[in-house]
């Protein structure tokens, strides 16, 4: 039997060192909360084991599928790229912030409406993007949407109906079954 | 009980909500974040495991060098075989539902290596960012031994599986002489099909979070599975717990297709760090991990097809050989579609196995049957051509009006109808036959289609039904949701079946506490679920008739459970409708505090033993190439479908929707790419690993046909998870060849292939 060795290198005679954890405070959903972090803690790793906001997904933690998205002062970001110290001072919002089961932000009920969503689990992502689209104001047509909303990944494949809830909350437009766009009657 | 109640006014509540397009029950947990996920529940005092990976494919460990991350401050244990805690030693302990035949990988068990990316430590520390550094000191020595992980070399090592999974079928016997008939046919076609592995890749990464109730070795145990039953019998055999002491609980999926059947590794593991330092524990695999799960197997497919002059299919050879692991017989069916799809009368279906050095393939959206039709379904285009038939027309002529492979009628087949509605709802007949004639400035148009099919089934299932003296119904069912529709769709049954608005309704899945329910997979909950859903619910609303038959001068008396039906939230006669107990009133005066049943049911096989039961779909797809970089744009899909009934358009519409995009997704782009140098996927991020994104995605119209089946189930319905799915790919690769006049036979369909 032809067997390699397969070896990592050895470690320095004691390990690198842990830096301690430092206090780091973070604006979000409106209120300032003081945590112990390690300082390479990303922002949504603080998010979701640090302050209960599992509304914020976790999907690759590369920045690759866009389910981490949050608005930071307004523009969205992969929290899972972003270190949770650099964002001390930023107004940052979850979904959580977004809206309340009470008082749906517009995206959230077309999101219902339109069957947007079937896991649920990019949902939130989608929903924080969308809102940050919204914001940058530049996305008018469904072709701009597409283009825009691609850094958020949908494995259950609900791009169709993002699209309708997405469109109809910046353009009150529906797409209908057969694949055009109608406007929705005010 | 003998009082008098006053007959409730007439309110249309409009309690018939089977059919109809309801939004989602659990959409505002959804949208809100409020919905909690495996990896969401953040119990006190939780501890962090993080995975270490093995970097070879095969060989062994010779070295853990535990002790360098141990002496950091806040690590608490690395687990590896070194110091695992004996546990249940046959093999029958770890084998799960869904486990194939062979023996199932036990997580931490030995030195032995495998598969690439298997686990081979748990390290487990007080905070995330802590277990995941120490895990990335943690030295690990290795003895590699030579691997092989290329299917391609083992052509000459296929073998016939034994028995397989449960459900698996293995192929007909030979039928006729598909030989002589294939060498005297007018028109033949004869060509390999293959695509490499590809992988599940829910968004939401494998987790479990266990919490240490500190009773005993009581857990609570928030997994992501598709089968919270099958988690749990799991989990005792293994580590000797009773069914109180592991509590699997799933209330949220962030999909799973298929990826979720079995319980995976890191179950095991977090139920084994909790268990041994008596703590909660978390454990959450990387996207890269994800990869190390189980995948649709890399499968080699040979098709050989013969038609005489009119068209009409003289000869079927389909032999497909895919990869399995060294330990475990993973099969599906892959072949045995060919024999049921089209009339023919001379056919061989072969299907074969070879073991690879990885880990064990997984059932994955439509397992065989995306598989099998895509090799199918392209031969048969390609047959269309050699017999000069336009590919509708050509399965029409060969339409299936029994199922030759088990000599059995349809329970029902609207196949033909989806055929029609699909073909005149794209606009087939506009298709210019003649590969690489329809263009639009420099784009390159192209129509192609293909069909689907797909297996009926029910499992065994049970269901409780609670109705409270406030008038809430609580119905449950160990069943799961991972994003199907079930929660949704069992509200609607249950609210029909006894006349309470859906507001009253609250259905309960994803808990082993729940009445058994089999894992949601196979297309089959809907029916499996929504049987016993429905008949607990028939069973508590038969308790309040008789409640009802019991007040002073009851204008239901002498009635029989079928003479009365549960509509806008009273009981009332069939015949006189005026002669109604409203159910609010009828607690009210009753006294009781709730009225309970519960029901299992399973398949009529007395029923079903004559029927071959399937759904079935017709996929029409344009294409637009670009004629310099051959870049491919799906323009328009039409997906009919026709799978019994629909219990909720808007949900089945969105699973069919999904399904399209899954399509697109094999067709162009997913491939898991092994590097057989180091016997791993080198694409193991989603980075890599390409899904279709928004901006791949276009017009996409799907048509639910009409069909009513009496047989399958007592409610109709056929399951639409996988089928709108299945003959995607081909569709697409069609049109590709309709478009450029060339054929690519091994997907994904990527622009190198097109120039």
């Amino acid at each position: 039997m032809n067997t390699t060795p397969v070896l990592q290198k050895p470690l320095d005679s004691s390990p690198a060192a842990i830096v301690p954890a430092q206090a780091v405070t973070l604006h979000v959903n409106g209120e300032d909360h003081t945590l112990q972090l390690a300082p390479w803690t990303s922002l949504l790793d603080a998010l979701r084991e640090y302050l209960d906001l599992t509304g914020t997904k976790k999907g690759c933690d590369h920045g690759q599928c866009g389910a981490c998205t949050v608005l930071v002062n307004g523009k969205r970001i992969n929290s899972c790229l972003a270190l949770a110290t650099v964002y001390q001072g930023s107004d940052i919002q979850t979904i959580e912030g977004l809206g309340t089961e009470e008082e749906l932000n517009p995206l959230q009920q077309a999101f219902i409406d339109h069957d947007a969503f079937q896991c649920g689990y990019c949902t939130p992502g989608q929903i924080c993007s969308a809102q940050g689209l919204i914001n940058e104001g530049r996305a008018k047509t469904v072709d701009e949407v597409r283009e825009l909303m691609s850094g958020n990944l949908c494995r259950c494949g609900a791009y169709t109906n993002i699209l309708s809830a997405v469109m109809e909350v910046i353009d009150r437009q529906a797409v209908v079954n057969n694949g055009t766009l109608t406007t929705i009657p005010a | 009980m003998k009082q008098t109640i006053a007959a409730p006014p007439v309110i249309r509540l409009g309690t018939d909500y089977i059919g109809k397009p309801v939004s989602r029950v659990e959409g505002l947990a959804k949208v809100t974040g409020a919905a909690k996920y495996a990896a969401e529940f953040n119990v006190p005092d939780l501890l962090y495991g993080y995975v270490v990976s093995s970097p070879i494919a095969k060989g062994k460990i010779t070295r853990i060098h535990a002790d360098e991350v141990l002496a950091l401050s806040g690590v608490l244990q690395v687990f590896s075989h070194e110091n695992v805690p004996s546990l249940a030693w046959f093999d029958r302990s770890y084998k799960d539902d869904l486990a194939p035949g062979g023996s199932p990988f036990r997580p931490l068990h030995d030195a032995e290596i495998l598969f690439s990316q298997q686990p081979v430590a748990l390290v487990v520390a007080e905070t995330f960012e802590l277990a995941r550094y120490a895990a990335s000191l943690l030295r690990v020595e290795y003895a590699a031994e030579a691997h092989e992980t290329d299917i391609e070399k083992k052509r000459d090592d296929g073998y016939e599986p034994g028995r397989g999974k449960s459900g698996f079928m293995p192929p007909p016997k030979p039928r006729g002489n598909p030989n002589e008939a294939y060498k005297n046919a007018a028109h033949q076609h004869e060509a390999e099909y293959i695509h490499l592995a590809q992988h599940n890749n829910p968004l939401e990464n494998f987790a479990t979070t266990v919490e240490w109730l500190g009773e005993g070795k009581k857990l609570n145990i928030f997994d992501k599975t598709q089968g919270a039953m099958n988690v749990q019998q799991y989990l005792t055999k293994i580590f000797g717990l009773s069914k109180e002491e592991a509590r699997v609980i799933s209330k949220f999926t962030g999909g799973a297709f298929g990826a979720g059947l079995r319980p995976q590794y890191q179950v095991f593991l977090a139920v084994l760090a909790a268990l041994a330092l008596e703590r909660s524990v978390r454990v959450s695999l990387t996207r890269q991990q994800m990869f190390s799960l189980g995948h649709r197997p890399h499968t080699l497919q040979y098709l050989k097809l013969g038609a005489n002059e009119n068209g009409g299919l003289e000869a079927v050879h389909h032999a497909a050989l895919a990869e399995t692991s060294q330990f475990e017989d993973f099969t599906e069916v892959v072949v045995n579609w060919s024999g049921l799809l089209y009339q023919c009368e001379n056919v061989k279906l072969d299907y074969q196995l070879t073991k690879i050095d990885a880990n064990s393939p997984i059932d994955m959206r439509a397992p065989g049957a995306a598989t099998g039709s895509f090799a199918l379904e392209s031969a048969m285009d390609e047959l269309a051509y050699k017999a000069g038939v336009d590919p509708l027309d050509f399965r029409l002529l060969n339409y299936a009006e029994r199922d030759q492979n088990m000599n059995k009628e349809f329970s029902s087949k609207k196949l033909r109808e989806c055929y029609h509605q699909g073909a005149a709802r794209f606009g087939w007949e506009k298709r210019n036959p003649t590969p690489r004639s329809m263009r639009d400035g420099n784009w390159l148009i192209g129509y192609g289609m293909a069909t689907g099919c797909w297996d009926a089934t029910q499992q065994k299932a049970a269901a409780k039904a609670s109705l409270t003296a406030d008038g809430h119904l609580m119905v449950s069912s160990a069943s799961n949701d991972i994003g199907t529709g079930t929660y949704t769709i069992m509200t609607q049954i249950a609210a029909q079946t006894l006349g309470l608005p859906l507001e009253a309704v609250t259905f309960r899945l994803g808990d082993t506490e729940l009445p058994e329910a089999p894992v949601q997979g196979g297309s089959w909950t809907a029916a499996s679920v929504g049987t016993a859903v429905q008949a607990a619910c028939q069973a508590l609303g038969k308790k309040l008739l008789k409640l009802a038959q019991q007040l002073a001068d009851s204008p239901l008396q002498g009635a029989a459970f079928e003479d009365v039906q549960f509509v806008d939230g009273v009981i009332r006669l069939n015949e006189d409708i005026s002669r109604r107990v409203g159910i609010a009133e009828l607690l009210d005066a009753s006294g009781e505090e709730k009225v309970e049943a519960e029901a299992t049911t399973g398949p009529n096989m007395l029923k079903q033993q004559p029927y071959s039961m399937h759904s079935h779909n017709a996929v029409f797809v344009e294409v637009r190439v670009d004629e310099d970089l051959g870049t491919v744009h799906v323009a328009r899909v039409v997906n009919a479908v026709a799978a019994g009934r629909i219990l909720n358009p808007k949900t089945a519409r969105s699973q069919v929707l999904g399904s399209v995009v899954w399509g697109i997704g094999m067709a162009l782009m997913e491939e898991s790419i092994m590097d057989h140098g180091f016997g791993r996927y080198i694409n193991h991020s989603l980075a890599e690993y390409h899904i279709p994104v928004m901006a791949d995605i276009h017009t996409i119209d799907v048509v639910l046909v009409e069909e009513e089946d009496d047989i399958v189930n007592p409610l109709g319905v056929k399951g639409i998870g996988e089928i709108g799915f299945v003959g995607v790919a081909a569709a697409v690769a069609n049109a590709v060849f309709h478009a450029t006049g060339k054929r690519v036979r091994d997907l994904p369909v990527s622009l190198d292939k097109l120039l």
